[in-house]
C-alpha cells in the first residue's frame, strides 16, 4: 500500500478549488444569464445529489422524500428573506400570520434555518419508520413528501397556499451556490472518510454484522437520514432564491426523481460520482429541452411533446440499471494519486 | 469445574419458535481464561444459543450473565459494548470495505468521538482516529493480515476471511469471544494453524473463548471443556476424553450418521 501524500494532496486540492473560483469569476463576467443559470443548477443539484447519496448510496436507505425536504428548506428560507412589505403584497388570500410576517434573517442564516427545519422533519419521520426496520422507508418517505405538498397547499396563512411565494430575493448567486456546494462536499468528504463513514457503509453492507460489532444501527441510520435531510433543505433554500418563485406544485415527485437519477447515474456510494452526475445530467436536461420544442426537419414538422424529456430520462435510468448498475464511478472516489498514476502510466505508454 | 470465576453463565435458558423448542434448559458456566466448545449434530441449536447470548434472540425463559451482570434481552450492540464479540457460521464481512476498514469498524464501539466531529476538524477526534487506525494495523499484523490491509475484503481467500472476521471481533476489545464453526471449509493444515491461532489470541488478548465446531480434531485439540447439545438439550459435558467416550454422545452422532446414510 502506498502512503498517501497528504501535503501534496492539500496543495493540489487548494489549487483545484482556486482554479474553480477563477473559472466561476470568469464565467460570471463573460457567460450569458442562461449559461450562468445552468452553472448554478449544477451546484444546487450537486448538493441535493450528495445528500441523497449519503442516505441511499452510503447508508443503504432507499428514500424518496427529497422533494419534501427541499420544500421545507425553500419555504423556511424564503419566508426569512422576503421583505415584510413584499410579504404583505403577495399574501392576498389570507394575510401571513405573526411571527412569520415580521421575521427576517440574513441569507446565510435563512438557508441554514431551512436546512435545520428539514433535518428536524427528517428526524421526526425517520424515528418511527426506521424503528420498524426501514423496509418501508421508500413508501413512507414518498408519502411524507406528498403530505408536505398537500399541507403546504392548504396552510394558506403561512405558505400562501397554491399561489406560492413570488419575488423571493435573488441572493443565490454563483458564489453562494458554489460556496454551499463546496461546504457540503467538504462536510461529507470528512464524514465519509472518518470511521463514522465506515460505520455507515457497514450498516449498508451487513446490518446484522454491524450490530454484532456494537453499532447502534438504528441510531446511526437516523443520524445519516437527518444529515441528508439537512442538506436537501439547504438545496431547496438555494433553489428558491435562485428561481425566485416557489409553489407547492414545484415540489412533486419529479424533483426527487431528478435527484435520484443523478445519484444512480453518478454512482451509489461515490461523492465524486454525484458531482460528475450533477454536471452531466443538469446539462443534458437543459440540452434536451429541444425535444420539447417544435422541430422542423426540411419540410417535415414535428410538434413539441411536453414531458418528452422525462420520457427520455426514464429510459436512460432503465438503461443505466440494465447495463451499468454501478453508474459512472461505481463506489470509487476521485483521488490525486489515481489521477497522477493514470497520467504517468499514459506518459510511459507513449 | 475450575477455581476461576465464570465469565459467562446461562441459567435455564429456553427458546421457543412457535411450537418448536429450539433450546431448552441450557445451563453453562464458562470459567475465565478458558477455551470451551459447544458441539452437537446439525440443527441441535448451537447457533441459536450464540444468538441468545449475543442478544439477537430474546430467550423465552432464563437468563444470561456476563461476569455476574445480567445481560438477558440487551440488544446486540449493547451486548458487544459489555464485552462479547462473535463471528458467524457463514462469514459476514463488510465486503465492499477494505481489510483495514473492517477492523476499524470493529473498533468503533470503543471510540469516544462523535459523528459530527470529523467534519469540524476537532483535533481530539483526528488524534483518536489516527490511534484507532494504528491499533487496527497492529492487530492486522498480529494476525498475519498486515500486508492485505488495503485490499477489499471480498477479494481475500477463504481462510484469510475467517481470520479477518476474528480480527474484527477482537477490535471490539471483548472479554468473551464466540466463534461459530471457525474451521468450516478449511483443510487439515489450515485447521491446525487455526488451532494455534485460537490458543495464541486467548493469551495475547486475555480472552475467554467459546466455539462451535464440527471438526472433532479441532474441538478435541483446543477445548478444555465441552458441552454437547442434541435437539436443544444438553446431553453431556466434560473434558475431551470424557466426551469422546460418552455413550450418549456417540449415540447422538451415530444416530445422525445413521440417518444420513439411510
Ligand atoms: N429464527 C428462527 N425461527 C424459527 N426456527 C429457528 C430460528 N432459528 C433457528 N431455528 C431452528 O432452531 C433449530 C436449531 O438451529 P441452529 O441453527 O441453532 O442449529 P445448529 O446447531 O447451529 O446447526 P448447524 O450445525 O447446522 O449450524 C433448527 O431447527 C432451526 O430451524
Ligand atoms: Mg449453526
Amino acid at each position: 500500500m502506498k502512503t498517501p501524500n497528504k501535503s501534496r494532496d492539500l496543495t493540489l486540492t487548494t489549487a483545484a478549488v482556486g482554479l474553480l473560483l477563477v473559472f466561476l469569476w470568469w464565467a460570471n463576467g463573460h457567460l450569458d444569464n442562461y449559461k450562468i443559470q445552468v452553472l448554478n443548477l449544477i451546484a444546487i443539484n450537486s448538493i441535493l445529489a450528495l445528500s441523497l447519496n449519503l442516505i441511499y448510496g452510503f447508508t443503504g436507505m432507499f428514500s424518496l422524500g427529497h422533494a419534501g425536504f427541499m420544500a421545507i428548506g425553500a419555504y423556511v428560507s424564503s419566508l426569512l428573506i422576503l421583505p415584510p412589505v413584499q410579504k404583505e403584497m403577495i399574501y392576498i388570500l389570507q394575510p401571513l400570520i405573526w411571527p412569520f410576517s415580521v421575521l427576517q434573517a440574513p441569507f446565510f442564516i435563512a438557508v441554514l434555518a431551512g436546512g435545520f427545519a428539514a433535518a428536524l422533519l427528517g428526524l421526526i419521520i425517520a424515528i418511527p419508520v426506521l424503528r420498524l426496520g426501514g423496509d418501508y422507508l421508500g413508501i413512507a418517505t414518498l408519502g411524507f413528501a406528498e403530505i408536505i405538498r398537500v399541507v403546504f397547499t392548504n396552510l394558506t396563512p403561512i405558505t400562501n397556499g397554491a399561489l406560492g411565494l413570488k419575488g423571493i430575493p435573488n441572493y443565490a448567486n454563483i458564489w453562494w451556490n458554489y460556496g454551499w456546494c463546496l461546504l457540503t462536499l467538504f462536510f461529507l468528504i470528512r464524514l465519509i472518510n472518518s470511521n463514522f463513514g465506515n460505520v455507515l457503509k457497514a450498516i449498508r453492507d451487513d446490518e446484522v454484522a454491524a450490530r454484532a460489532m456494537g453499532i447502534n444501527t438504528f441510531k446511526y441510520r437516523v443520524v445519516s437520514f437527518s444529515i441528508g435531510a439537512f442538506f436537501a433543505g439547504i438545496g431547496g433554500a438555494l433553489m428558491a432564491s435562485l428561481i425566485t418563485t416557489i409553489d407547492p406544485k414545484m415540489f412533486s415527485f419529479l424533483l426527487t426523481f431528478n435527484v435520484l437519477m443523478i445519484v444512480v447515474a453518478g454512482g451509489l456510494g461515490s461523492l465524486t460520482g454525484s458531482i460528475i452526475g450533477s454536471a452531466v445530467i443538469t446539462v443534458l436536461l437543459e440540452w434536451l429541452r429541444f425535444v420539447e420544442n417544435p422541430i422542423d426537419i426540411g419540410s417535415f414538422h414535428l410538434d413539441g411533446i411536453p414531458g418528452m424529456r422525462m420520457v427520455i430520462f426514464s429510459l436512460l435510468l432503465i438503461l443505466i440499471i440494465l447495463f451499468r448498475r454501478e453508474g459512472i464511478m461505481g463506489m470509487r472516489e476521485f483521488s490525486w494519486d489515481s489521477l497522477i498514476n493514470r497520467f504517468s502510466r499514459g506518459g510511459e505508454a507513449r | 469445574m475450575s477455581a476461576n470465576p465464570p465469565v459467562l453463565e446461562t441459567r435455564e435458558v429456553t427458546i421457543r419458535f412457535g411450537g418448536l423448542t429450539a433450546v431448552s434448559n441450557f445451563n453453562i458456566s464458562v470459567p475465565k481464561g478458558s477455551i470451551v466448545g459447544l458441539i452437537g449434530p446439525n440443527g441441535a441449536g448451537k447457533t441459536t444459543c450464540f444468538n441468545i447470548i449475543t442478544g439477537f434472540y430474546k430467550p423465552t425463559q432464563g437468563d444470561v450473565f456476563l461476569e455476574g451482570k445480567r445481560i438477558t434481552g440487551l440488544p446486540p450492540h449493547k451486548v458487544c459494548e459489555e464485552g462479547i464479540a462473535r463471528t458467524f457460521q457463514n462469514i459476514r464481512l463488510f465486503y465492499n470495505e477494505t481489510v483495514l476498514q473492517n477492523v476499524m469498524i470493529g473498533g468503533f464501539v470503543r471510540q469516544k468521538s462523535h459523528w459530527w466531529m470529523p467534519p469540524l476538524l476537532i483535533p481530539s477526534c483526528t488524534r483518536e482516529e489516527r490511534e484507532l487506525r494504528d491499533r487496527a494495523m497492529a492487530l492486522l499484523d498480529s494476525v498475519g493480515l498486515g500486508k492485505l490491509a488495503g485490499e477489499i475484503s471480498s477479494s481475500l481467500p477463504y481462510g484469510a476471511q475467517r481470520r479477518l472476521e476474528i480480527a474484527r471481533a477482537l477490535a471490539t476489545k471483548p472479554k468473551f469471544l464466540l466463534l461459530d464453526e471457525p474451521a468450516a471449509g478449511m483443510n487439515p493444515q489450515e485447521s491446525q494453524e487455526l488451532m494455534d491461532f485460537i490458543k495464541r489470541i486467548r493469551t495475547d488478548f486475555d480472552l475467554t473463548i467459546l466455539l462451535i465446531e464440527h471438526d472433532m480434531k479441532v474441538v478435541m485439540g483446543v477445548c478444555e471443556h465441552i458441552w454437547v447439545l442434541d435437539y436443544g438439550i444438553l446431553i453431556a459435558e466434560g473434558n475431551p476424553e470424557q466426551i469422546r467416550t460418552n455413550p450418549k454422545v456417540i449415540e447422538a452422532y451415530l444416530g445422525e450418521e445413521a440417518t444420513q446414510n439411510a
